[in-house]
């Protein structure tokens, strides 16, 4: 009798495991399901513009709805840029937020820092934007652009990055925004990552009588390439993607220009502007395509950094 | 695997009970922003006098059309009234309710509000980039007395696509033979310089955060937000400020008995006191109603506006139809039909 129940049990175990497994299953499948279904339908919404417009989609600047003349340069241009800008100011900007956390802060304001930094990735995208608009352009194009442009613009090389007029708003201001904006990620994750370094290792590091540069340097860096990369592709793909606070700031222009001061334009900013009231097929069909490039560049973006990633794995063992 | 169908199935079936619960038969409307407070009042007053409700989403003009078009809605609204020849391929009829004004502001710190004075071809000059200093001589000659600083011009404009761009670009394309054929008109245009603003509320902000800027706006976003806008030069030749009476004065100028489906942009009309840039905001309807009470619902809603909404639309800084034209849109109603072929409007 016992055996018989105990059999019983198996079977209904041994049930309920497939059924879990199967449940999960499907919602892993889901996700791939849901990935391909956008990917196709956005192919399918930008037949008409590629078929109109070809290769030519990405390199002409021209955006005129009344002739229906569609090109994407100025918004991949300005999606590339911004994101570019975030970097360069969020990642070292992090990196040091991170470092003075984990390997300098006195450990009663470890807490507090570490919160804040927290809850700075909390606040929703469009406080940033209307920050950035309402305090920091003013201010800007007030006490500091026109000191830039004056000081810098007559520079051989790069002086062309600094000309235009002192509005506050544009490329540069959008890049801020963003960088202010993915600090808190990059810098959470790294935190995270620099904390799991063995405390052995940096101590053996310290006795051999490194300083903290060093030690971070040859020690906690080499340990944690993988999660630093890693946090820095999540700050870069929501910088890629970010629509609102960028909407606020960019000058949402389609005019191609290489000046950091100047208004431009980027994918997400376009769409979320002009989606709604888009009339014509290729119109609209343009605006889709937009979206598929944006689908690209994120996913080529997320495939390099797969790649970075599995290289420095293999020099690993190289190195040691 | 069966347990698991019987338990995706049931959990698709209680979805579709929630998402299933059947709405009253109230009327809806789906399109442009501009006109959404005005009838967002007016279906709340209309609910008190009638109970019946009537329910419009301000997705943008764009949107509207699409919706009525596809019959998910029983009437759309749009900005920008749609050519005869659109009207007759969708099978659509349609007619204005309100009149709204655009007016060019700017910020130009030391000017008064309402000092300066433009011509349409200046504007134009202005927004294709070609006038790009305050103290142009083509801006001075207009104002003598005026101080003006040598201040670059920034254009402001909207980034989205609106039915506010369509009035403003048409009237530039009617006034310069330079912009109809470079820019043109539409509710999105390729703008040849400046910054755009998302909607009314951007374009106002840009102009009052950038100094030297020039923009345009609704009147209402003007008035409401205290921005400086400037007089303009109508088609008789007078220097019109942008108010209630000037675009009254537009409004009733215009020819719309002869205007097959009142296609009409009240962009540099005739008569001494009309402000040159002021446009309708429109309700598309289907001629053929497929469901006729709800078609009769509509007419019902939009005669008990044109009888009762005025005072509201001013209010709010709307100008009403004037009373002859209202009963001109009146007799329109009458092609409306049901399936066979009866008016539903009586």
């Amino acid at each position: 009798m016992e055996k018989y129940n105990n059999e019983q049990r198996m079977n209904r175990q041994m049930m309920l495991d497939k059924l879990f497994r199967n449940v999960t299953r499907m919602f892993a499948f889901l996700v791939l399901a849901l990935l391909v279904g956008i990917l196709i339908s956005l192919v399918i919404g930008a037949l008409p513009s590629i078929k109109a417009f070809g290769w030519q989609f990405f390199m002409t600047s021209d955006w005129d709805p009344v002739s229906q003349k569609f090109g994407a340069l100025v918004p991949i241009y300005g999606t590339l840029a911004t994101s570019l800008i975030a970097l360069l100011i969020g990642v070292p900007v992090s990196f040091g937020i991170a470092l003075f956390l984990t390997e300098l802060c006195p450990t009663w304001l470890k807490r507090p820092l570490g919160i804040a930094v927290e809850l700075l990735a909390g606040i929703p995208s469009i406080i940033y934007g209307m920050w950035g608009l309402f305090v920091f352009a003013p201010l800007f194009a007030d006490h500091v652009q026109p000191m830039l442009i004056d000081n810098l613009g007559e520079l051989p090389l790069i002086g062309f990055l600094f000309q235009g007029a002192p509005m506050g708003i544009g490329i540069f201001t959008a890049g801020l925004i963003l960088a202010i904006m993915i600090i808190p990620f990059i810098a959470s994750v790294m935190r995270d990552v620099f904390e799991v370094v063995p405390t052995l290792l940096k101590e053996s590091a310290y006795g051999l009588g490194s300083t903290t540069w060093e030690v971070v340097r040859y020690v906690v860096l080499p340990y944690t390439k993988t999660g630093v990369v890693g946090g820095i592709m999540l700050g870069l793909g929501r910088a890629l993607g970010e629509t609102m606070a960028v909407t606020f700031v960019i000058g949402n222009s389609s005019n191609f220009a290489t000046g950091l001061f100047e208004p431009g334009n980027s994918i997400a900013s376009s769409l979320a502007n002009e989606f709604a009231e888009a009339s014509g097929e290729l119109y609209l069909s343009s605006l889709i395509q937009l979206g598929l490039i944006l689908f690209f560049i994120t996913f080529v973006v997320l495939a390099c950094s797969k790649m970075l990633l599995l290289r420095l794995k293999k020099q690993e063992g190289k190195a040691s | 695997m069966k347990q698991s169908i019987r338990l995706a199935a049931s959990l698709v079936l209680t979805g579709a009970v929630v998402s299933g619960t059947a709405f009253a038969a109230d009327i809806t409307g789906a399109g442009a922003t501009f006109p959404y407070p005005l009838y967002a009042k007016w279906a709340e007053a209309y609910k008190a006098s009638s109970n019946n409700s009537m329910n419009y989403q301000s997705i943008g003009s764009g949107g509207g059309i699409k919706q009525i078009q596809s019959k998910t809605v029983d009437f759309g609204a749009s900005d920008m009234p749609l050519k005869p020849e659109e009207l007759a391929k969708s099978d659509l009829t349609q007619f204005p309710t309100v009149i709204g004004g655009v007016v060019p502001v700017y910020n130009l710190p030391g000017v008064a509000a309402g000092q300066i004075k433009f011509t349409g071809a200046l504007l134009a000059e202005i927004f294709m980039g070609k006038v790009s200093k305050w103290n142009d001589p083509a801006i001075a000659s207009l104002n003598p007395g005026v101080k003006l600083p040598e201040q670059k011009i920034t254009v402001v404009r909207r980034s989205d696509g609106s039915g506010t761009t369509f009035i403003f670009t048409n009237y530039l394309s009617k006034v310069s033979s330079d912009w109809a054929g470079k820019v043109g008109s539409n509710t999105a245009v390729n703008w040849p310089t400046g910054v755009g603003g998302k909607g009314n509320e951007g374009v106002a902000n840009y102009v009052t955060r950038i100094k030297g800027a020039i923009g345009y706006v609704e009147y209402a976003y003007a008035k409401q937000n205290k921005l400086s806008y400037g007089q303009l030069q109508n088609q008789a030749g007078s220097y019109v400020s942008p108010s209630e009476e000037s675009f009254k004065a537009s409004a009733g100028n215009a020819d719309w008995k002869n205007a097959p489906g009142f296609y009409l942009i009240l962009t540099n009309q005739p008569g001494k006191a009309s402000w040159p840039i002021s446009g309708a905001t429109f309700i598309l309807m289907h001629k053929k109603q497929d469901k006729p009470v709800q078609g009769s619902e509509a007419l019902k809603f939009f005669d008990w506006a044109y009888k009762n909404g005025d005072k509201t639309a001013l209010d709010l800084d709307y100008i009403p139809m004037p009373a002859n034209v209202k009963a001109t849109i009146r007799d329109s109603w009458k092609q409306i039909t049901d399936n066979s072929g009866k008016a539903i409007w009586k």
